[in-house]
């Protein structure tokens, strides 16, 4: 990895998780999923899925996790296509219902790190309901959603976190609707950890994913990423390094805008990139064993009466 | 056992528990809502668990992810909740993973009238959800049969690895009868096994029988599942080489094993030139009609079908050959006499359908025989 890159910004978190040099060769995890691997992937030269792609890779190796016992979940759309290059136990569903699918496997096997990949459509207009739904439940699932703000394998249409203004093919005149916050809508529906980075600070996302992973509650990192192919190109935003480089920019770390005055606070107009919550809740799955034993035990009673 | 009063509904439920189902998600909805009632307070006493979902797109999509996980899973629903679940009911054939659906039929179409009977759902039943598939939907016409044909789906499905309707109908499932359930411990339903190992195995091996054995999550068999065209592996594929076995196989599992699962009931009478056919609660009318036929001196045979889907079309056409016309009541505009249709020839068959939520009477069909 560009050393240089690595320097230029401001990490939320000090530490990296991952060795820097060769750690391909030194991850077991890494050499599975390079035996089974069908590469080359449905993504673009430069898509930034890839970087989430290993990011989540890296997140699962630092934890130490054994392939069998981690089920990859996705709906449909191009960041959808991650668990079909990976070696776990992977479901590529409908559009829109990973997360419906994923409440029922892990309901069925709560031992399992359930995570569903989703992209911004997937996650949000689709399967808007089933997202609000689980972090209502407090189930024990990972949600990856990597924003690219458009609906890329179809061609580039508005999605619901393009900005406002933004040229789509369906927003020819520029986008007249307001995107939803991704974080602030999962917090509000009670996820009890709740991350956002980008794919420029990789580094970032392998920590965020790490944690929301071990989290025992419903947790959500947006991976906030671009398309170059259709966004960029119809807003003219350059190249993808352009817009790699504009998510350097254009993003500033919670930590680094705690520092600003309030007033300065209140005018930044960058995606704050940071973990907005991490708290704890009852989780669905303990919850329901609970119920299970508590009304065995009366069921049994009532038997031996 | 002991006898018990319940209703349709009631035994859908007590039929999934002796079944091995583990899993329930559904969406309230009239009239199939005693199902999930049912089995919310039933599941946890046998360590299953249910839930709630936000509708039933995700209901349908929960319990296949369920079942994904190894535990035997249901939904019930009414015609609104079948359309919403249609999509995923294809994405379980797509991919042969097992689960039962069960469809308490109200008067359609849209929101209809939630309380009203009817038999609108059996196409959808069978070509609901978009492009070419497999289906199994069989139809109960009593309390007791409520019970057994919801074992029976979760066997068939099992079996062959595809989505499972339970064609109900408001009439059968809020009627009560008295009946005397079987020992649980007797039900058997087929069970998975595999026997190869995890570097060999492949979820959707073109097996000369049709259905290849099916491996949970979280057992060491790490694979793929897609709703996209798959190869033996399960990863996606363009190629026509892997896609047109696939469609070879998946298409005619069924076709193969036909003969296990048509479920019908013939009662036939030599030298009778007229026959009446029917399934779920108009089966009941047919069978009325019938005694108080022959009760008049008349000849009648009588058809109860109790799978739909695959319609079972050998024995149809055999009745064909034998009578001048056949008779079909059902509470629709003649859904299911458009396969008859097909078996027989149009000018053999006549419809008796409503689809104003009544129930075809004795004397309509009995009028259909005189006119």
């Amino acid at each position: 990895m560009d050393k240089t890159l690595l320097e230029a910004h401001t990490l939320e978190s000090e530490e990296a998780l991952i060795p820097q040099e060769n750690w391909f060769e030194r991850s077991e995890t890494l050499q599975k999923l390079n035996k089974k691997k069908k590469f080359p992937t449905i993504w673009c030269s430069g898509c930034g899925i890839g970087v989430v792609m290993g990011a989540l890779i890296r997140a699962i190796d630092h934890l130490g996790l054994d392939n069998d016992k981690v089920a990859l979940v996705a709906g449909i759309g191009c960041t959808a296509r991650m668990p079909g290059y990976l070696d776990f136990n992977t479901l590529h569903t409908t559009h829109g219902r990973a997360l419906a699918f994923a409440t029922g496997l892990k309901i069925a096997r709560p031992d399992l790190e359930v995570i569903a990949i989703m992209g911004d459509g997937d996650a949000l207009a689709i399967g808007g309901n089933h997202f609000i739904h689980a972090a209502r439940r407090n189930l024990g699932i990972t949600a990856l959603v990597v924003n690219n703000a458009i609906y890329g394998m179809t061609g580039g249409q508005y999605s619901p976190t393009t900005p406002l203004g933004g040229i789509a093919t369906t927003s020819p005149y520029g986008n007249v609707e307001p995107p939803f916050p991704i974080c602030d809508l999962a917090i509000a529906a009670g996820a009890t950890y709740v991350a956002r980075s980008s794919v420029y600070h990789a580094l970032e996302l392998d920590k965020f994913l790490a944690e929301a992973i071990a989290k025992n509650g419903f947790s959500v990192v947006e991976a906030v990423s671009y398309c170059h192919t259709t966004f960029g190109r119809l807003n003219k935003l350059g190249t993808a390094a352009d817009m790699m480089r504009a998510l350097k920019d254009n993003t500033i770390a919670k930590s680094a805008l705690e520092r600003l005055t309030p007033e300065e606070q209140a005018a930044n107009t960058k995606i704050v990139r940071g973990k907005f919550i991490d708290i704890e809740r009852p989780q669905y799955t303990q919850v329901y064993s609970d119920l299970i034993v508590r009304v065995q035990e009366v069921s049994h009673e009532q038997e031996n009466d | 056992m002991t006898v018990k009063l319940m209703q349709g509904n009631d035994a859908i439920g007590w039929g999934a528990i002796a079944a091995g189902c583990r899993f329930y998600a559904g969406y309230p909805i009239t009239p199939s809502t005693e199902v999930a009632e049912i089995l919310s307070r039933e599941l946890p006493k046998v360590g299953g668990k249910f839930i709630q979902m936000e509708d039933e797109i995700a209901s349908m999509a929960a319990i296949i992810g369920a079942r994904v996980g190894g535990l035997k899973s249901m939904t019930a629903t009414s015609g609104p909740g079948f359309s919403l679940m249609q999509e995923n009911i294809g994405y379980a054939a797509m991919t042969e993973i097992p689960c039962v659906v069960v469809n308490v039929q109200r008067l359609g179409p849209s929101t209809g009238q939630p309380t009203a009977a009817s038999q609108g759902d059996v196409m959808q039943a069978r070509w609901g959800s978009h492009g070419d598939h497999p289906m199994i939907a069989l139809s109960p016409t009593s309390v007791r049969q409520s019970f057994d044909l919801t074992v029976k789906a979760f066997d068939l499905s099992e079996k062959y690895r595809t989505p499972v309707i339970l064609l109900a109908d408001e009439i059968v499932g809020h009627m009560r009868e008295p009946v005397e359930l079987p020992d649980f411990k007797t039900i058997k339903v087929f069970e998975h096994k595999v026997t190869e190992t995890p570097a060999t195995y492949k979820g959707f091996r073109n097996t000369p029988e049709g259905v290849p054995p099916l491996a949970a999550f979280g057992t060491g068999y790490r694979y793929h599942i897609t709703g996209l065209f798959h190869n033996e592996d399960g990863f996606p594929t363009q190629n026509l080489s892997e896609i047109d076995p696939w469609l070879e196989r998946v298409n005619t599992k069924l076709e193969k094993h036909i003969d296990d699962i048509t479920m019908l009931e013939e009662d036939f009478q030599d030298g009778a030139k007229v026959a009446f056919l029917s399934y779920g609660a108009s089966a009941r009318t047919a069978r009325h009609a019938m005694k108080i036929a022959r009760a008049q001196g008349k000849k009648v045979d009588l058809l109860t079908l109790y799978t739909i889907w695959p319609f079972p079309e050998k024995q149809v056409e055999a009745l064909g050959e034998l009578v001048d016309w056949i008779i079909v009541p059902e509470m629709n505009l003649g859904q299911l006499a458009y396969e008859v249709e097909r078996m027989v020839g149009r000018k053999k068959v006549r419809r008796v359908g409503l689809a104003n939520g009544e129930m075809v009477t004795p004397q309509m069909v009995l009028d259909a025989m005189e006119s």
